[in-house]
């Protein structure tokens, strides 16, 4: 049908939670994978009388998206309630921000998209978790307060594919700013969509459709475009988009009315009387610092030689710019090697980028062997991958593992001296004019010296003593 | 300002209150009285006031914590009082999605 006579509107809303130690209105740890309400308190309970405390970490944490994002910073920012009931929401109500967001305006740097904006960031307790079992359902409520901010994108979003790559881009920037994990499988990065669709060259908005429950990029993908796909065909058939909210269903590839929407729309939002207003200071504000953003390290790999796709698969993991960071010399040379051996190593796992073995430092003096020729270029890459594994100085390893090139030219000419005494017949066709000889020549001198001899020497040394095979005689 | 009895019946389900017929219309009553009252209110001029947030006393702001985790409740006395729990979890009727 006629998709394409459509343009999809999309605006995404993203719960990330923040990398504090401590919940954000008590001193419950946050650690994920806890024993079931092992990790809760009176306050995040919800026990009658109990009262938070606001968690300065988080406060500074979604200062720093904003500045990252370039969204205002209010100075003062209230809380709110958010009223309904589910059974992993013990208080009734979400302590979150309404009316006054800390964070407003700003826009997230996309690859290929440029600036998508955003309408704000917020701060807010996540809920618990319920586990569907059997015959009833078990309420945990670990994750109960652990700090979220929300941040809820404009609808600046026309294809599920955009909305994919929107995606990645604010997760990487998350993790470049220390703030959260990005980890969408244990639910610290979760993703609402908010679709419509309108005929081309309408200035006015369809009727938009929540999705809830799309926890992977694969998945966004899948549920936006079912969506898109369903509300055209719908208003295509005459009908018309109903406002709601639908949860992706991952196994059939559908998303599906979910219940009980009247309520779940009518929070009744009030200001929280147990809490003061945010302010944020001057102080508070200047003291919180924000590192360099992908794009940014991307431009500034680009600017030091480093080929644009080795500079982006580099800055794919943050961890693999520090370790390009900390080889410090030839920038161009350290992302071969960490798109190179380091990647290869990873993907054998040879190397756990979180517990790294060696000292990135130490690679410029692998390069500074093979350079000299005291290395070849294949036990190069050999003691790159022993240093990965093992973290060895390189000369120990070139030593442990008899590496060394002979490049010693007395040791050399003798060697090369005796190959050319054993083959007088090889030798005769070579001065003949047979210069494909020079690399049997070299091979045997190489067996002479169990391959540790410097290839670039011996080929030299042959040509010297047999003369350049041109065809013409060379007096000796 | 009338409040009629499918409002009523909106507002409780919210709040998860089963009322009767009778307190629908008792209540339908004393909510309208409620709102009369905020209308009188809003006769008031308040242009150029700040709309209030927090009752308490907010000059100084939210005092905030460090983020440093305490320890937390043991869990037999987090379920000691929930009506049904298996030892681990609170045991709630199944939730349909």
């Amino acid at each position: 049908m006629a998709v394409a006579d459509f343009e999809p509107v999309i605006g995404l809303e993203v719960h990330a939670q923040l990398l504090t130690r401590s919940k954000i209105f008590c001193g419950c740890s946050t650690r994920f994978g806890a024993p079931p309400n092992t990790q809760v308190c009176a306050v995040c309970l919800g026990l009658p009388g109990a009262l938070p405390a606001l968690n300065r970490g988080a406060v500074v944490m979604a200062i720093k998206a904003g500045k990252a994002f370039g969204c205002r910073i209010a100075e003062r920012s209230i809380w709110a309630r958010k009223n309904y009931f589910y059974p992993d929401l013990p208080k009734g109500y979400q302590i979150s921000q309404y009316e006054l967001p800390i964070c407003s305006g700003g826009a997230v740097p996309v690859p290929g998209l440029g600036k998508i904006g955003l309408e704000r960031i917020h701060l807010e307790e996540d809920a618990g978790k319920n586990i569907h079992a059997e015959g009833g359902s078990e309420v945990d409520l670990n994750r109960s307060g652990v700090p979220l901010i929300e941040i809820v994108g404009k609808p600046e979003l026309r294809s599920a594919e955009e909305a994919s790559e929107y995606l990645k881009a604010l997760r990487l920037a998350l993790i470049y700013l220390g703030i959260n994990d990005g980890n969408l499988e244990e639910g610290s990065f979760r993703c609402d969509a908010n679709v419509s669709v309108r005929r081309k060259g309408e200035s006015k908005l369809g009727t938009r459709v929540e999705l809830k429950n799309i926890n992977s990029f694969r998945f966004v993908r899948q549920a936006i475009e079912y969506e898109i796909a369903r509300q055209v065909e719908l208003i295509e058939g005459g009908g018309k988009v109903a406002q709601e909210t639908r949860l992706f269903d991952n196994e059939k590839g559908v998303t599906r009315p979910m219940r009980s929407k009247e309520e779940a729309n009518d929070y009744r939002y009030f200001p929280e009387p147990d809490l003061p207003p945010l302010l944020v200071s001057r102080e508070l504000l200047d003291s919180v610092t924000v590192p360099k953003l992908p794009q940014e390290v991307v431009e500034m790999l680009g600017a030091a030689g480093v080929p644009a796709a080795d500079a982006r698969a580099i800055v794919s993991d943050p961890r693999l710019v520090e370790v390009h960071r900390r080889i410090g010399v030839d920038a161009k040379r350290a992302a071969l090697f960490v798109v190179g051996e380091l990647a290869r190593a990873v993907n054998e796992n040879e190397a756990d980028l979180g517990a790294l073995k060696f000292d990135p430092a130490l690679v410029p003096a692998v390069w500074k062997l093979q350079d000299s020729g005291a290395i070849s270029s294949t036990a190069a890459k050999e003691v790159l991958a022993e240093l990965i594994r093992t973290g060895e100085a390189p000369e120990k390893i070139v030593e442990r593992k008899g590496l060394a090139q002979v490049s010693d030219s007395a040791a050399l000419e003798a060697v090369v001296d005796a190959v050319i005494a054993r083959h007088p017949a090889e030798v005769e066709k070579y001065k003949g004019g047979k210069a494909s000889l020079l690399g049997f020549f070299v091979g045997q001198a190489m067996k002479d010296l169990k391959g540790k001899g410097n290839p670039g020497a011996l080929n030299g040394l042959f040509k010297k003593k047999l003369g350049e095979a041109d065809g013409t005689h060379k007096a000796k | 300002m009338a409040i009629d009895r499918a409002q009523v019946r909106h507002v409780a389900r919210l709040a998860r209150l089963a009322l009767s017929p009778e307190e629908e219309e008792r209540f339908a009553a004393q909510l309208g009285h409620v709102l009369e009252y905020i209308e009188r209110l809003q006769a008031v001029d308040v242009s150029g006031v700040e709309p209030l947030s927090f009752a308490g006393d907010a000059a100084g702001g939210i005092v905030m914590r460090e983020d440093e985790p305490r320890p937390s409740l043991p869990r037999d006395k987090v379920l000691a009082q929930a009506p049904q729990q298996d030892g681990k979890a609170f045991v709630v009727p199944r939730i349909i999605e």
